[in-house]
């Protein structure tokens, strides 16, 4: 066994070496590399390496490429869970492994405020706001460009249903803030790097992930019949320590080359997880045979309200996103949205107002019905300030500044978040209808929680790759995210169909959302993230 | 309080007593279960059972001096009988799903118990992740490991024994997968037997252990030994009373199949205060004690001041 060992130890000494020499070809100093350009391709895949590694000292675990965690996708939900792990004393010790082949993560790049906004928003909740301040992340989004709004403006195409909420409904200072997704990213990429942290970036793709065979049903002999991965030039008795050492470890293998092993795979890589794939979670769902066209857009005028209109083939959302930008997230059949991304841009204009004007049918107008509902309000002394505020038009829509990209929709959700050392956060475990725009929310939701089950199993000495343990994140979150997930897909279906009295039972929603004041209250928490149920809480 | 004195006061006199005297103290488990409580009365710790009543109709098993004759090697605390019955489900220690399941579900629970006391104890940072680190700690009656394995990782140097061979086997196994966990020394042995060669931790923990054993008194005082000077000892288990029966028993291992049947015996399950006793004449001091609950509807567990059922007790080593 001490043979073994010093066997081992001696190999990973050569390992180190040879590490260094590789990266004293490429010593760069850090600040010129966060300049470098992104499409750098593989040289520029290395520095990463090197800068991470000077920065981190990270020396051992980078060149055994052993980890507590592997967060596989860095990107915003990704980051946020490294994040949040550095921030709980409980678990800021473990060492985690970040693996996305996005060349922008190993960059360092302060955004200009003054750029023209990215079309790829995310509408913030204040939920979400207080875990980014939660994890230290926040200051860094408050340097950058970001659009708080206090109002929200929803009506639909009928002119029967019309609500507006205001922050001050509820008693707060705003209902949600617009960020560009990039900022979110580099913040949580800033924040993690002022922290002491053990974390290594691999900028590659995962290729592949295995399990080594069970501890339980393995005596010693099985260990090294399970261990073929090990190469043929090494003593038997190297292998036997290597795979008792790796035994309970995942092994992930990436497109460059390298592998890597964790006790604990994180799948944050998106709607199409690969990681999901490999560990065989199953999902259930459907398209909406719907697509979203999002671009970037301007006004003469600074907008500081979220608006969004129900049209007969989906919704459409004009989000501010600071200065005299918004952002449009429009949703419509895919052979439309392919038209409105090619016309041009004087056209898509024209549509956007039309959309968030007259098009499509009238504007709400205050009705008898109306003025019932606000008697009633009054009398039950519930009512809330903005039942008086009246219909508004959006600002005038002025010019397209950014590309118009589409994208499919679908619900998704994975049947299970979790297996033996394998866990979903984000849209890989639920991708939602971006109508409201909680999608990401939820993932930072996920994230958090994701944290927090971590560190409770850490203080009571729990192998974070347990199964029973992830299972506590599941429990929790999987009852948020479906309640949210079939609160929008209501909402889809709802509007799907032009039907008289379905159209009337749709205002008659409205209404009561608009005029029953703690109902309001509850939709207006809810939707913020406070809340965890809708109703009755 | 005046009741619970009397009661003490009844088991010191009782514990005392050298005649036998027809044993009363638990009615329901004789009516519902005689062929169980019969057997498991007879194998009750010296200190407390008294021979079954001449009266009881069940055929004689081998009784608890029966059980010392068939473990030569080792001290009388140990009761061969369930040694043999938990080796014979060793394999599924680590299985989630498996007997030990209602364990693992209550592991957390009672290891943040230990973490809170040994933490305030032995004057650690709660919030460290490995605040046990150069803490010597035993584990008795160990198992597969499933308290050791979180003592080491929280930083301990952790020492488990087991009287079951086949238990040591399969935690061994299963700690050698984790560096974390790999230092563990498991030693198939009993506190006994380790008292005799000198050894001494700075905290002895055995949870869900005292229930199994034959001789409570002698099995306390070898925890008492091993105790440092100035170390800790926690001890867990399950209550004598109706509501244990009702749950341990009828619950758990006849209508939830939770533990497989005839995994506790009632009648040998110790009440707080005689724990408190026990421990007491074994120069342990009890300092602190805590219930564990069950909620059903959430499936989890959480300390609370309600010893009826399982409940943890935090002893130092007085000096008598």
């Amino acid at each position: 066994m001490m043979a073994a060992l010093s066997t081992l130890l001696v190999k990973r000494g050569i390992a180190r070496k040879v590490v260094a020499i590789i990266y004293n070809l490429n010593v760069i100093p850090r600040r010129n590399f966060c300049s470098v350009d992104a499409g750098g391709g593989a040289h520029s895949n290395l520095r990463v390496e090197k800068a991470q590694d000077s920065e981190e000292k990270v020396e051992m675990t980078t060149e055994s490429g052993q980890h507590d965690i592997a967060i596989v996708g860095g990107g915003m939900v990704g980051l946020a869970l490294a994040c949040a792990l550095s921030s709980i004393p409980l678990t800021k010790h473990l060492s985690v492994a970040i693996i996305d082949s996005n060349p922008a993560l190993g960059l360092r790049t302060c955004l200009m405020k003054d750029d023209i906004p990215d079309s790829r928003v995310s509408t913030v909740t204040p939920a979400t706001i207080s875990f980014f301040k939660e994890i230290g992340a926040w200051e860094y989004v408050k340097q950058q460009r970001h659009a708080f709004f206090n109002q929200m403006q929803v009506w639909d195409y009928t002119g029967l249903g019309y609500t507006r909420y205001n922050a001050r409904d509820v008693g707060k200072e705003c209902l949600g803030c617009v960020v560009e997704n990039k900022v979110l990213c580099n913040s949580l990429l800033l924040c993690l790097q002022e922290k002491d942290f053990e974390k290594t970036i691999y900028p590659a793709r995962l290729t592949s992930m295995s399990f080594r065979s069970k501890y339980a049903s393995a005596g010693t002999g099985t260990y090294q019949a399970s261990n073929k991965s090990i190469s043929s030039g090494t003593t038997l008795s190297d292998d036997t320590s290597e795979q008792i050492h790796h035994g309970h470890l995942v092994k992930l293998d990436l497109s460059n080359g390298k592998s890597l092993h964790a006790k604990l795979v994180v799948g944050a890589d998106g709607a199409k997880s690969r990681i999901r794939e490999i560990a065989g979670l199953k999902t259930t769902g459907w398209n909406y045979s719907q697509s979203a066209v999002i671009c970037t857009v301007e006004h003469t005028v600074e907008n500081h309200c979220a608006w969004q209109r129900f049209l007969p083939s989906g919704p459409i959302a004009l989000l501010p996103i600071g200065d005299k930008f918004s952002n449009i997230v429009w949703t419509m059949s895919p052979e439309e949205s392919l038209r409105h991304k090619s016309m041009s841009k004087d056209d898509f204009v024209k549509a956007v107002n039309h959309a968030l004007d007259y098009g499509y049918g009238p504007h709400p107008q205050s009705s008898f019905l109306d003025h019932y509902m606000e008697r009633f309000s009054r009398v039950t002394r519930h009512g809330t300030l903005s039942t008086a505020e009246y219909f508004e038009v959006p600002p005038k829509v002025t010019n397209v500044v950014s590309e118009r990209l589409a994208f499919p929709l679908s619900l998704m959700h994975a049947r299970d978040y979790a297996s033996e050392q394998v866990v979903l956060i984000g849209d890989a475990a639920h991708t939602v209808h971006p109508l409201a725009g909680q999608g990401v929310n939820l993932g930072f939701g996920d994230a958090s929680a994701l944290a927090k089950v971590i560190a409770e199993g850490v203080k009571v000495g729990t192998n974070i790759g347990e199964l029973s343990l992830l299972k506590q994140y599941e429990k929790e979150r999987k009852a948020a995210n479906v309640t949210m997930m079939a609160i929008l897909d209501g909402f889809q279906k709802a509007y799907s169909v032009d039907l008289g009295p379905i159209n009337l039972l749709r205002a008659a929603a409205f209404h009561s959302a608009q005029y029953i004041a703690p109902l309001k209250k509850n939709i207006i928490s809810y939707a913020m993230g406070e809340q965890k149920w809708p109703l009755f809480s | 309080m005046a009741r619970r004195s009397l009661h003490l006061f009844r088991d010191l006199y009782r514990s005392r007593d050298p005649f036998p005297k027809p044993f009363l103290q638990n009615p329901i488990a004789t009516l519902l279960h005689p062929a169980i409580s019969s057997a498991l009365l007879q194998r009750r710790s010296h200190a407390f059972a008294a021979p079954p009543p001449p009266a009881m109709q069940n055929p004689k098993p081998s009784n608890g001096s029966g059980d010392e004759n068939k473990s030569p090697t080792f001290h009388s605390s140990l009761n061969e009988a369930e040694v043999a019955k938990f080796s014979a489900i060793a394999e599924t220690w680590w299985d989630f799903e498996g007997p030990f399941k209602p364990l693992h579900l209550m592991n957390p629970t009672r290891i943040s118990f230990v973490r809170s006391t040994l933490c305030r104890h032995f004057k650690k940072d709660p919030y460290c992740a490995r605040p046990f680190q150069g803490l010597k700690i035993i584990d008795v009656g160990c198992g597969g490991g499933i308290l050791s394995e979180p003592l080491a990782r929280m930083g301990a140097t952790v020492t488990g024994i087991d009287a079951a061979e086949k238990n040591i086997k399969i935690a061994r196994i299963h700690a050698a997968s984790d560096p974390l966990t790999s230092s563990i020394e498991y030693i198939c042995t009993t506190a006994e037997e380790l008292v005799k060669g000198n050894k001494k931790f700075d905290a002895v923990i055995s949870l869900e252990v005292i229930e199994h054993v034959a001789d409570t008194l002698e099995f306390c005082k070898s925890l008492a030994a091993l105790t440092a000077p100035t170390g800790a000892t926690v001890i867990s288990t399950i209550n004598r009373s109706v509501r244990s029966y009702a749950t341990a028993i009828i619950a758990a291992e006849y209508l939830l199949n939770w533990l497989p049947k005839g995994t506790h015996q009632w009648s040998r399950f110790l009440t707080p205060e005689e724990l408190v006793l026990i421990l007491q004449r074994a120069s342990i001091s009890v300092q602190e004690m805590a219930g564990f609950v069950y909620n059903p509807l959430t499936g989890e567990w959480s300390l609370s001041d309600d010893t009826s059922v399982n409940f943890i007790v935090f002893g130092t080593k007085g000096s008598e």
